[in-house]
């Protein structure tokens, strides 16, 4: 068992976490919805049509390029509506549930193609570029990720208590895929040792939980090369699978954030409507909230009436503004602002150690890249962040290999952008430059 | 505010003053704009913050500044034992209207810039506009003042893109473009010491045989086997109550701004350390081979550091993150030949009797190679990775 320290980043600490570690089961939803911008990487096509019968688990659509990549349903019944956006782009496939709840059951004799159909392929994800993997390269390294490092984020432990009996069968599977290694990122204390896999520990801050960054420190990506990065509930799932010949769809799901009224555990179903599980949750503080599914750093901004999005495990809801037009808040001494930086009265009074309140306002302007090194302080990866953003801002593509734009994803840089006072869109300048990349290569 | 909005936006009738507006806008009210995409949560430290952190750290050096001002101009007119509140207020009345230009000239260009642009107003001038008074001597005239800083914002900053886009540092381009633009006011004994009145305050006539020359201009200009016969007092430099640029002459000051800059982490201690060391080490080697023919190798290693701009510059300039190397490695040496190049052109390049200033643009024009350097021992690294995972 090898032992990675990690320096930089940091431990976000918000209000709103959860500490009552009861996981409640929420009623079966009565419709449940797949968004393909979820699965990066793949382009819709539908085999299903609207009001056909779906089983749990029999796939909505496949992918243009790769028709063996699906994307099944998370429960048996009609699919109620497909949304289309701007230039008929599918938007949302929703599926209202029936009494039934059939699964489908899968044929496990080949790894490959169970993995293909039963839909959990599209749950993996490649480096380079952070997309779905395509079938025909041979992943050099499969890395797991077993905690999950950001702000308020649920204990993958926890949420995967009943499903630890699986997660042998998930590695023994995984390793008939790759050549090389399976990698278990685990965090101290919660350490997972499996047959076949390598457990590295990792110690330090946030994002050390990011495949990203566990990949970085264990065995980069070079160009060329792929590798397949996951996350320990996944691992579980493929488990299950290929032990019980279904695909469990549920999911725990933590509930946090300052605008919930009690932060819990609810156990639900991937997909499943925010309503139903948010009903009665928030505070009523006369605040507009701002609900993330996923965390504070890397969620997707989704109104009230939208869906549970991927990985299907934490929704965030903090206030969108705390203060409506902040009289000259940039020279405020409030000791409840805070920054990474100690040019704010909290550090002095130690507020940096307690939990804090945030909302989602920007806290100033677009500008020029002015400080140095501020990316590299929260980028535990051997890259020099700051030049391969100028890089892909320039779209320079000798550049951006040369820097190591295969070994990072969107989500690395999410601590970046938190911290960056030029207030730049890190993570979209990052997925948009991974975008075009994997077009000009392909 | 939110009444007035409509008329400076497009179609308004003050639509051309846009940038203004938003600037002042933003200025008094934290903007109530929400993350679109990415990170829903931002720190609360912005550019604003950041240059008035900065600000905040030359304050001491401003209020000493002022305060030294009155105090030479009192000694030249041989009238020492005046109140210090009385030579804080002429000081205050002799540096206000160089403040005034500065910011008029500086925050005019900007702005005019920024709407040209359709730009929000950049805030890089807020702490270049309060260097520039405190790094040009007291006696240029206000209107040399205005010319050099039009050309500096112009020429090193808005040509290149604006603030986090130049390539030399404003001030020092400022303070550069004075210099050989007009040396005879840049220089000599009467450039650092205002001895006429200021808005008709502390009249008097000047003593005779004064000499308002800087300690390194006395050096620089001695005769002989040693500096024995020069009025020079490290413990005076240290306090900063010695003719100079007003901002430069108090290491008290410097180093209770280099503590606001560096606690609040918003400096590089990379740079500022190493600039020092590297003044240290060349001071050393300088004073080790000691001659009369460079008086200023004479002096003491540690003194050196005390005298003219070098702390200044080290910590103040050096760390502009624009101008400087921006990776790790790099700072260092940045930091370091900036303090080496510094000392060397002050003890060895006998025009100049100063090197701060000529050491931080030179380095400023190499910072780039640095980092590329730096940056390209990384790029190595990944391509040595993939031939060895290769084999």
């Amino acid at each position: 068992m090898a032992i990675k320290k990690l320096k930089k980043g940091y431990d976000l600490k918000l209000k709103g976490g959860i500490t009552n570690e009861a996981i409640t089961i929420a009623p079966r939803p009565t419709e449940c919805a797949i968004i393909p911008d979820d699965f990066e990487g793949l382009i819709p096509r539908m085999e299903k049509k609207e009001g056909e019968h779906v089983q749990a688990g029999e796939a909505l659509y496949h992918d243009k390029t790769h028709e063996c990549i699906v994307v099944t349903s998370p429960i048996s019944g009609t699919v109620k509506a497909i949304v289309r956006g701007e230039r008929r782009k599918i938007e949302k496939i929703i599926i209202e549930a029936d009494q039934a709840n059939e699964y489908k059951t899968f044929n496990l004799n080949d790894t490959k193609s169970a993995l293909l159909e039963s839909g959990l392929w599209a749950m993996l994800r490649q480096r380079p570029y952070d997309v779905v993997p395509t079938p025909e390269a041979t992943p050099r390294d499969i890395f797991v990720t077993c905690f999950d490092s950001a702000p308020l984020a649920p204990d993958l432990t926890l949420i995967n208590a009943d499903k630890a009996q699986y997660l042998q069968k998930g590695v023994d599977v995984l390793k008939t895929i790759t050549g090389g290694n399976v990698y278990l990122g685990c965090r101290e204390g919660q350490e997972i040792e499996l047959n076949g896999a390598e457990t590295v520990v990792f110690k330090g801050p946030h994002p050390a939980g990011n495949a990203g960054i566990q990949v970085a420190n264990i065995k980069p990506v070079n160009k060329g090369e792929v590798v397949w990065t996951t996350d320990v509930v996944t691992l579980a799932r493929i488990g299950e699978l290929f032990s019980t010949g279904k695909v469990n769809y549920d999911t725990v799901v933590a509930i946090t954030g300052q605008q919930v009224e009690q932060p819990c555990y609810v156990k639900t179903v991937m997909g499943a409507p925010l309503s139903t599980l948010l009903e009665g949750k928030l505070c009523d503080n006369g605040k507009t909230p701002r609900i993330i599914s996923g965390n504070v750093l890397t969620g997707y901004h989704v109104m009230a009436d939208e869906y549970l999005r991927a990985p299907y495990r934490h929704i965030t809801v903090i206030p969108e503004l705390q203060k409506e037009d902040e009289f000259m808040g940039w020279a405020s001494l409030s000791p409840k602002k805070f920054s990474v930086y100690r040019n704010f009265t909290g550090w002095l009074l130690g507020m940096n150690r307690k939990e804090m309140n945030v909302d989602a306002r920007m806290n100033g302007g677009e500008r020029a890249i002015v400080m140095s090194g501020e990316y590299d302080r929260m980028l535990p990866m051997d890259i020099y962040a700051e030049f391969l953003i100028k890089a892909i801002i320039a779209f320079d593509i000798d550049k951006m290999e040369q820097l190591g734009i295969y070994e990072v994803a969107p989500e690395d840089f999410a601590l970046c952008e938190f911290a960056d006072t030029s207030k730049l869109e890190l993570q979209r300048i990052v997925r948009d430059g991974l975008n075009r990349l994997r077009k000009e290569m392909s | 505010m939110d009444k007035l909005k409509p008329t400076f936006h497009e179609g308004g009738k003050l639509a051309k003053l846009q940038s203004v507006y938003d600037g002042f806008e933003t200025f008094l009210f934290t903007p109530n704009t929400t993350a679109k995409s990415g990170s829903h949560i931002h720190d609360n430290n912005d550019m604003k913050r950041t240059m008035s952190t900065v600000i905040v750290a030359l304050i001491p050096c401003l209020l000493f500044a002022m305060y030294n001002t009155g105090l030479q101009h009192y000694i030249a007119i041989g009238q020492a034992g005046t109140g210090w509140f009385t030579m804080f207020i002429y000081g205050l009345l002799a540096m206000l209207p160089v403040i005034v230009v500065s910011y008029v000239v500086g925050l005019g260009i900007e702005f005019i810039s920024a709407q040209i642009h359709h730009k929000e107003i950049q805030e890089g001038f807020l702490v270049t506009g309060i260097l520039i008074p405190l790094i040009v001597p007291i006696n240029t005239p206000l209107w040399m003042t205005a010319v050099a800083t039009a050309f500096a914002v112009i020429f090193a900053k808005e040509v290149f893109g604006g603030t986090g886009m130049n390539i030399f540092n404003v001030a020092l381009i400022t303070r550069a473009f004075l210099f050989f633009s007009y040396p005879a006011e840049m220089s000599g004994d009467n450039a650092f010491v205002k001895l006429d009145s200021a808005f008709g305050m502390g009249s008097g006539t000047v003593v005779d045989g004064f000499s308002g020359a800087t300690p390194l201009g006395q050096v620089a200009t001695n005769v002989g086997p040693n500096l024995d016969g020069l009025n020079l007092d490290t413990w005076q430099a240290f306090l900063g109550t010695i003719p100079g640029s007003p901002g430069e002459t108090s290491m008290i000051a410097i180093l209770l701004g280099a503590a606001i800059l560096l606690i609040t982490g918003i400096a590089s201690w990379r740079v500022m350390t190493s600039v020092f060391a590297g003044g240290i080490v060349m001071g050393f080697v300088a004073h080790a081979f000691a001659t009369p023919t460079y008086p200023a190798s004479m002096l003491d290693p540690l003194a050196q550091l005390c005298y003219g701009g070098f702390a200044f510059a080290a910590v103040f300039m050096a760390t502009d993150p624009v101008t400087g190397a921006r990776t790790r490695i790099g700072q260092y040496i940045y930091g370091f030949l900036i303090g080496v190049i510094a000392i060397l052109i002050r003890v060895y390049n006998g025009g100049y009797p100063e090197g701060a200033m000529l050491a931080v643009l030179l380095m400023n024009a190499f910072a780039p190679l640095i980092d590329h350097c730096v940056v390209s021992f990384n790029i190595k690294r990944r391509q040595n990775r993939l031939k060895t995972n290769q084999q």
